[in-house]
């Protein structure tokens, strides 16, 4: 227990008997750091560290110089000092809690900064696919292959099986409705305009989000950890021409042909459905499918991919360049990076919509 | 400006967006000089050394390398600059999907017209100055850290700079590798007569190489010190330059 006393304007505080974690440390509410403090020990029968912890806390605003240690174990003493070797900051505490104003305030600002450094960063892009145009723009080719490859080959096992799926989700569930007017053989026309126009590009450009615009915000996110971008600032290699450029190239190259794959594999996946589970003739589904093939939604699908390929490397990219330096930021990056260009490839997509409903196409 | 000054500073400010961390920081640096900037951890070292090298803007102030005034120079006249400058980072910032002889002919693309045979024979001889000879085709990866510092500075002396700077070059090192580092350090300077400036505050580092040096002081925010380090030992100007140079010796008994 702690007994305290005021003896000559200074505190003393006996301490005696078993001191642990259930010792109360009681000590007057008064302000404390203005206080001399005299630590006395007294038949102290045992004592550990959890009791220290406390007793610590309680006189932590106290400058060391006002605390005198008087026959307290050794091994007490030699703690307390070393904790009060250096005087309390009150300030590292409590974080400075701002006014809802404030708040919004810097809200805004770091808002109209991220639109300027979006801002920066695609006029930077404008200006190496200028300089690429004119056989200007540095980066290697090896690089650029094995990007391709990575964004393209590898990743078509998945495209596959991802529309595959999507294609007899369609078909199932279509097939189900129009079930009901005896017209299930329209789950070809269904599932071909379906995937062709828009579904077979948006299936793609999440998984290629997911699957390459982390990966290039992570890649890329290392590279400023390891301090690889500044190497390329000094050394006078512009980052977007070097880093940007050959995977905007890649995703634009693949993009299209990642699409073509998408549509074919969903539309095998309604004829899956539709001849295995709702009995329609293989030759009817092919007829149904070809008849309602269109050209222009092709095309309109292969638009929505192209699209959906800069916004993806945009993303990856941006988020990877302006990356802090450590783990938690790389980590920030690819998720930022993977959801941004999801709600930008939503919001282009309406944008589309509304655009190819205003056209006639 | 005078061509006895490879680099020189005057009233720099230096920080982050419009946060000032140093300022009033005025010195020159002489071709061939082993010039060190050394203080205590989050003293501002490293972002001297990004100022200088053009990574961060400064906030208020002057630089001339080689004559030329770096801030207010075009883009192209801050890339010449760079051209004649190398720099090490702490980890070495090897491109890590390249090989070491990717690493080092990245800057001879670059900025020269030599044939791949030319940029090979270049690379290796680089390669070979930093004790790597017959390690082109390994990549970052596949080698210690001493060795991916080594590599970096052989990147760092691709194009013979006049300068090169490094920035903690013993950290994260072993005794034997720092010192084998700075032997190199010594001898690059001996050898190719580079101006070499170096952020450090490893003692042993500062004492072995160091010619001239700064001491930049967290709490005046300014450049406390100027001289040679050993110099600044023998007679300190302040005590904290010499509780910095002696780990925390007392100031006050040294002078009684």
């Amino acid at each position: 227990m702690i007994q305290v006393n005021q003896k000559g304007g200074q505190l003393i505080c006996t301490l005696e008997g078993v001191l642990n974690a259930s010792t109360p440390v009681d000590l007057p509410a008064d302000d404390l750091s203005a206080q001399k403090i005299q630590l006395v020990g007294q038949d102290i029968e045992s004592w550990n560290t959890d009791f220290v912890v406390t007793l610590y806390y309680a006189l932590r605003f106290v400058p060391r110089e006002n605390i005198t240690y008087s026959h307290l174990p050794p091994g007490m003493e030699q703690l307390l000092r070393l904790a009060f070797q250096v005087p309390y900051k009150e300030e590292g505490v409590s974080p400075k809690k701002w006014p809802f104003l404030e708040r919004l305030g810097e809200l805004g600002i770091r808002f109209c900064r991220s639109v300027k450094k979006g801002g920066l960063f695609l006029r930077e892009c404008l200006f190496s696919w200028g300089r690429q145009l004119r056989g200007k723009a540095v980066y290697r080719g090896k690089d650029f292959w094995a990007i391709l490859g990575d964004c393209g080959p590898n990743s078509v096992f998945i495209v596959s099986l991802i529309s595959f799926m999507v294609g007899l989700i369609l078909a199932f569930v279509g097939a189900i409705q129009l079930k009901i007017f005896g017209a299930q053989i329209y789950v070809a026309s269904l599932v071909t305009i379906g995937m062709t126009r828009i579904m077979g590009a948006i299936m793609t450009g999440v998984i290629m989000a997911g699957r390459t615009g982390a990966s290039y915000a992570a890649t890329i996110g290392t590279m400023q950890v390891n301090e690889e971008l500044d190497a390329l600032q000094t050394m006078g290699i512009s980052r977007t021409d070097f880093l940007v450029l050959p995977r905007m190239n890649a995703l634009l190259l693949s993009m299209p042909i990642l699409i073509l794959l998408a549509d074919f594999m969903g539309i095998l996946g309604g004829c899956f459905v539709c001849v295995l589970f709702w009995d329609i003739p293989l030759s009817e589904y092919i007829k149904y499918t070809v008849n309602s093939f269109n050209m222009t939604n092709f095309l309109v699908g292969v638009l929505h991919g192209l699209i959906f390929g800069l916004i993806i490397a945009l993303c990856g990219c941006y988020f990877g360049v302006t990356c802090g330096r450590n783990a938690d930021s790389v980590g920030a990056a690819t998720t930022n990076a993977v959801v941004y260009a999801i709600v930008w490839m939503i919001v282009m997509t309406g944008l589309l919509t509304v655009a190819c409903a205003q056209l006639g196409i | 400006m005078k061509q006895n000054v490879m680099i020189r500073t005057e009233k720099l400010s230096i920080g982050y967006e419009g946060k000032i961390i140093m300022q009033d920081l005025s010195f020159a640096i002489a071709p061939g000089d082993i010039f060190i900037i050394m203080g205590g951890s989050g003293c501002g070292k490293s972002t001297l050394l990004r100022t200088l090298t053009g990574l961060i803007p400064a906030q208020a102030g002057h630089i001339w390398i080689r004559g030329t005034d770096f801030i207010n120079a075009t883009p192209q006249e801050q890339l010449d600059i760079m051209r004649h400058s190398g720099i090490l980072y702490q980890g070495g910032a090897l491109f890590s999907s390249m090989t070491l002889a990717e690493n080092v002919a990245l800057p001879l693309q670059q900025y020269t017209s030599y044939n791949p045979e030319q940029i090979r024979q270049r690379v290796c001889f680089k390669l070979a100055l930093v004790g790597l000879a017959g390690y082109e085709e390994y990549y970052p990866s596949e080698i210690s850290g001493g060795m991916r510092k080594r590599a970096g500075l052989a990147r760092a002396l691709a194009l013979d700079p006049e300068i090169v700077y490094f920035d903690e070059p013993s950290a994260g090192l072993d005794p034997v590798s720092s010192k084998n580092l700075d032997d190199l350090i010594l001898e690059i300077n001996k050898t190719l007569g580079t101006t070499i400036i170096v952020v450090t505050h490893e003692l042993s580092s500062i004492f072995a190489i160091g010619k001239n040096s700064i001491f930049l002081d967290k709490t005046l925010k300014t450049i406390s010190a100027t001289g040679n380090p050993h110099e600044l030992l023998k007679n300190p100007p302040n005590a904290q330059v010499y509780e910095f140079l002696t780990r925390g010796a007392s100031y006050e008994k040294r002078t009684q």
